[in-house]
């Protein structure tokens, strides 16, 4: 079984493959949402922030562990909620058919 | 939980944010796949608590309380013109989140020998997340008006940078090696100060790229984060991210027709020197009742928007402008300037929040085809995006860079305050064309004031 860090070599390369597979052909009129909603998505690091708030390691870890949760919930919160606001802006072209999600 | 059973969970989640983003791309779809991914992370983060032993619950229930209010009171009252500088600031707090968890879980191995991929993964997270955090917030600044929104430079900016730069690579090396904390700490304070003077010279109409560069380092330093703790949600999410900023810097600089090093270190326009003053010629100003006119009876009218539209608040004027053209017959359409506006895409989401359609939304290659065939275009608040210069003149900066060509459209109504230079800092030869017309006056006065000529006719 290869070390831990080479899976995750792994995963990251072929994540980064998938990622550009499946960005490459979104077009000029939703860059801004596809911005702010991965921007969302790379507040994943609140996990990380969850599990850095261990108890007993000093007055040091709990300051950084909490200031990481405060700053990855205000991106991960605002970033989802922006995103869906800017999107519900978007109009169809034809205004009368609004079966998609209605909101 | 079981230990398998939370890594198929994260696995669950990472895939949400990969449909998500899928469904991402296309207006159609776009907003469920935002809910998607939201929905991706919030499973991600009720197993991460699940699996939470000896912690401190009120540290995490006040955090993650303080840090919601402030992220909705954020995205719920920004003004749609303000979209750039509140995606830098998120960047930002994405970024220093990242850079604050390797801080933590470096002091809580402190003192044990840590394997060397380990610390260097610390080390990476904390690098890129203090150079974001500062980065970001030095965009939101110039994009807020806090700072001027030039270039600011000084003698020897590079060569400061450079050797800030080269202090980075030490500590780094010194913290790899020695695992010591102050070489840590110090490559932290780098970061902080690498990211401050990387932005600091970059004008504000490069803003787009310097955005999407730092949205991919935060999902970069979220990643790295992953490394630290050995989790594949973070891995997954933060290399999609930072594949997706890498796209978006790419297009961006494509559409500048200029190589990321020369964003990041040109110091690009804003010196005015040059050809400014010389090109010159006599511009021909024109009234709202004359540019009605032409409107009312055009076939084929475009709209090429800039960000003057946005620093104006015009795009409700707009709007109702081109809403009235529509009922009395005229095909009006919009071009967009892959990097027109602050941020990828800002032009369209200001437009989307004033009730266009997008698909009367045209990018660049279709919109230069329409404009062979139009009667009118208006240039509100666009400069350097219609500068002939970038097509014609081998000389100037901006030579090659792709335009929207307005100078072939049988009418040219350029809507701007005064004649001075755009961003670049160049002379614009559209000016003085004869078939360009300058309404001057402030975006927002002119639609109202074209609009009010219009009801009369």
């Amino acid at each position: 079984m290869a070390d831990p860090v080479v899976i995750g070599i792994v995963v990251f390369v072929l994540a980064s493959f998938v990622g550009f597979e499946v960005i490459a052909k979104v077009p000029p009129t939703l860059h801004t949402p596809l911005m702010s909603g991965s921007n969302a998505i790379s507040g994943i690091t609140i996990v990380g922030a969850l599990i850095a708030s261990v108890s007993g390691q000093g007055a040091l870890v709990n300051v950084l562990a909490f200031f990481a949760i405060v700053t990855a919930t205000v991106n991960v919160v605002g970033g989802f909620l922006v995103t869906d606001r800017m999107l519900g802006m978007f109009r169809k072209p034809k205004p009368t058919s609004n079966e998609e999600g209605g909101r | 939980m079981n230990a398998n059973l939370t890594a198929i969970l994260y696995l669950v989640a990472a895939a949400a944010f990969i449909v998500g983003l899928k469904r991402l791309g296309s207006p159609k779809t776009a907003r469920s796949g935002n809910s998607v991914g939201a929905a991706g992370m919030l499973l991600a983060v009720i197993v991460t608590m699940v699996n939470l032993e000896g912690v401190s619950w009120w540290l995490i229930i006040a955090g993650l309380a303080i840090g919601s209010a402030i992220g909705a009171v954020l995205a719920l009252r920004v003004q749609m013109t303000a979209m750039p500088q509140l995606v830098a600031a998120f960047n930002g707090f994405g970024g220093i989140a990242s850079a604050l968890v390797a801080g933590a879980a470096f002091v809580t191995v402190s003192g044990a020998e840590l394997a060397s991929e380990t610390i260097l993964t610390m080390l990476l997270s904390v690098a890129i997340g203090t150079m974001t955090f500062t980065g970001s917030f030095i965009a939101y600044a110039k994009l807020q008006g806090i700072m001027g929104g030039s270039p600011m430079t000084y003698p020897g900016q590079r060569a400061v940078n450079a050797v800030i730069g080269a202090i980075l690579l030490a500590l780094l090396i010194w913290a790899q090696i020695s695992q010591d904390g102050i070489p840590f700490w110090l490559v932290g304070v780098a970061g902080l100060i690498l990211g401050v003077l990387t932005v600091v010279p970059i004008g504000g109409a490069d803003m787009p790229v310097v955005i999407a560069l730092l949205n991919s380092m935060s999902g970069l330093a979220a990643a790295a984060t992953g490394f630290v703790i050995s989790n594949t949600a973070l891995i997954i999410g933060g290399a999609l991210v930072g594949a997706s900023g890498l796209i978006l810097t790419a297009l961006m600089c494509e559409a500048m027709n200029r190589t990321i090093w020369n964003v990041l270190f040109g110091a690009f326009g804003g010196d005015g020197s040059g050809a400014a003053a010389g090109a010159g010629g006599n511009a021909i100003s024109t009234t709202p009742d004359d540019v009605a006119i032409a409107l009312a009876y055009a076939q084929q009218v475009v709209i090429v928007p800039g960000y003057g539209l946005a620093v104006a608040q015009a795009q409700h004027a707009l709007r109702a402008l081109t809403a009235d053209l529509e009922k009395r017959g005229v095909k009006v359409a919009y071009g967009i300037h892959p990097v027109a506006g602050r941020m990828p895409g800002h032009m369209n989401v200001l437009l989307a929040e004033a009730d266009v359609p997008y698909d009367h939304l045209l990018d660049l290659d279709d919109a230069n085809t329409t404009l062979g065939r139009t009667d009118v275009v208006l240039v509100v608040g666009a400069n350097d995006v219609v500068n002939p210069s970038a097509r014609d003149d081998s000389t100037s900066p901006i030579y090659g860079m792709p335009i929207l060509e307005v100078d072939n459209a049988n009418l040219c109504v350029v809507i701007k305050r005064s004649l001075s230079p755009g961003f670049a800092g160049l002379d614009n030869p559209l000016f003085y064309m004869n078939t360009t017309r300058m309404l001057f006056a402030d975006a927002k006065k002119a639609m109202t004031d074209l609009g009010k000529a219009l009801e009369s006719i």
